[in-house]
């Protein structure tokens, strides 16, 4: 709705390009376990009244939740890194992919071009097999031109489809500094 | 130590039967409350009381009947919501208890069946059954309204206060090691779509 128009609109950084794309899909509630790539996101989402924003104890409780309010009316988004997300496969498994909700996952990708950390590496290994492995639509957003677009078809096509999606934020977006 | 202890503990309230508590449970529901049921026995007890189009039968996700109720309740803050849940799988999420008390819902209530057993995979004890008291864990989360149902009276009443009165609640009730006389369909699909339309949200 209306991303027709917003589409050729250009954005000054991601979280904007994000933020307009939950706008227009009225993605209103935001559940996230914190992380630092994500923090301008965040930061952005919990100034804007449109949003209900909230910190989670662990990410499968925050899809547990964003499930609820799924079947229940309300459209959210879970926000992690890498790491939590790879405790989220029986959550998955057996709740949104089994029952088909629209459960969208956002996760910011460390363990890759130039992470730091060796536990943030191998973990990160296991993120796309896991979605793969359950037949979970997923894009690695890379370009700024392209990140309302991703953004918005994907969660269109969650809500249509019933079925969970994950968009994954890459370095390439996130830590590149040739934007703007 | 002298501090204050509420009047009914873990130790002194009643074992009671968790089909029992169920039922009286959903007698008292007159306007379409939420009813999410928890993995295993907590959904069976569920099935076997009523099959409301408000109920939500889990079949996976252990774990996860109480941030799935916080998601209905936060989607339609109207409608009372309320979690079934087992001591085994509450333990597994604890940290939600302390989301749901920083968000605060009003209209959300946990409900705990403490048998003190993983009774489903064999009666393998919980910690619950030697030293825990997950009523003292919700209060320390920051709900300040969790306490044990004395006996079956007791439970009626604090039902009843959840379903007038702002909330979050949180209502710990011991059961015995009754097994559940049916099993819910395996179908998960077909349980979703029977509660969005029962929460008016899927019209087909």
């Amino acid at each position: 709705m209306g991303s027709a128009e917003s589409t050729s609109r250009t954005d000054a950084n991601w979280h904007e390009a994000v933020i307009r794309a939950l706008k227009d899909n009225d993605v209103r509630l935001v559940v996230y376990v914190p992380d630092n790539v994500l923090k301008p996101l965040i930061e952005a989402v919990q100034k804007d009244e449109f949003f209900t924003v909230f910190v989670c104890a662990r990410e499968e409780e925050a899809v547990g939740i964003v499930c609820g309010a799924a079947m229940a009316g309300l459209k959210g988004i879970v926000l992690m890194q890498t790491s939590g997300f790879a405790t989220l496969a029986n959550v998955l498994a057996s709740l949104a992919v089994a029952a088909q909700i629209p459960a969208v996952l956002m996760v910011s990708e460390r363990g890759t071009l130039g992470d730091f950390q060796p536990g943030q590496a191998i973990v990160c290994r296991t993120m796309r097999p896991i979605l793969q492995s359950l037949g979970i639509e997923h894009h690695t957003m890379t370009r700024l031109e392209d990140a309302h677009f991703t953004v918005d078809r994907t969660i269109r096509q969650a809500h249509l489809t019933q079925m969970p999606a994950a968009l994954i934020l890459s370095p390439l977006l996130t830590a590149n500094r040739r934007k703007a | 130590m002298e501090r204050d202890r509420p009047a009914v503990t873990r130790r002194n309230s009643k074992v009671m039967n968790r089909l029992d508590l169920t039922k009286r449970l959903v007698a008292k529901l007159k306007h379409e409350e939420a009813v999410i049921g928890g993995i295993g026995n907590a959904n069976f007890d569920l099935w076997a009381a009523e099959r409301r189009p408000q109920n939500f039968y889990m079949l996976g996700s252990m774990g996860l009947a109480a941030p799935i109720a916080l998601g209905v309740a936060l989607a339609q803050p109207k409608r009372r919501v309320f979690a079934l849940e087992g001591d085994g799988s509450l333990l597994m999420q604890l940290g939600s208890l302390a989301t749901i008390a920083m968000v605060a819902p009003r209209n959300l209530a946990i409900v705990v069946w403490d048998n003190g057993m993983y009774q489903i995979t064999g009666a393998q004890k919980t910690a619950t059954a030697e030293v825990a008291d997950l009523v003292e864990m919700a209060r320390g989360a920051g709900i300040a309204q969790s306490a044990w149902a004395k006996d079956e009276d007791d439970f009626e009443r604090m039902i009843e206060r959840a379903l007038k009165e702002d909330g979050p609640w949180f209502i710990g009730a011991r059961t015995d090691a009754e097994t559940p006389k049916i099993q819910t369909p395996r179908e998960p699909v077909a349980i979703k779509d029977a509660f969005m339309r029962g929460l008016g949200v899927k019209q087909s």
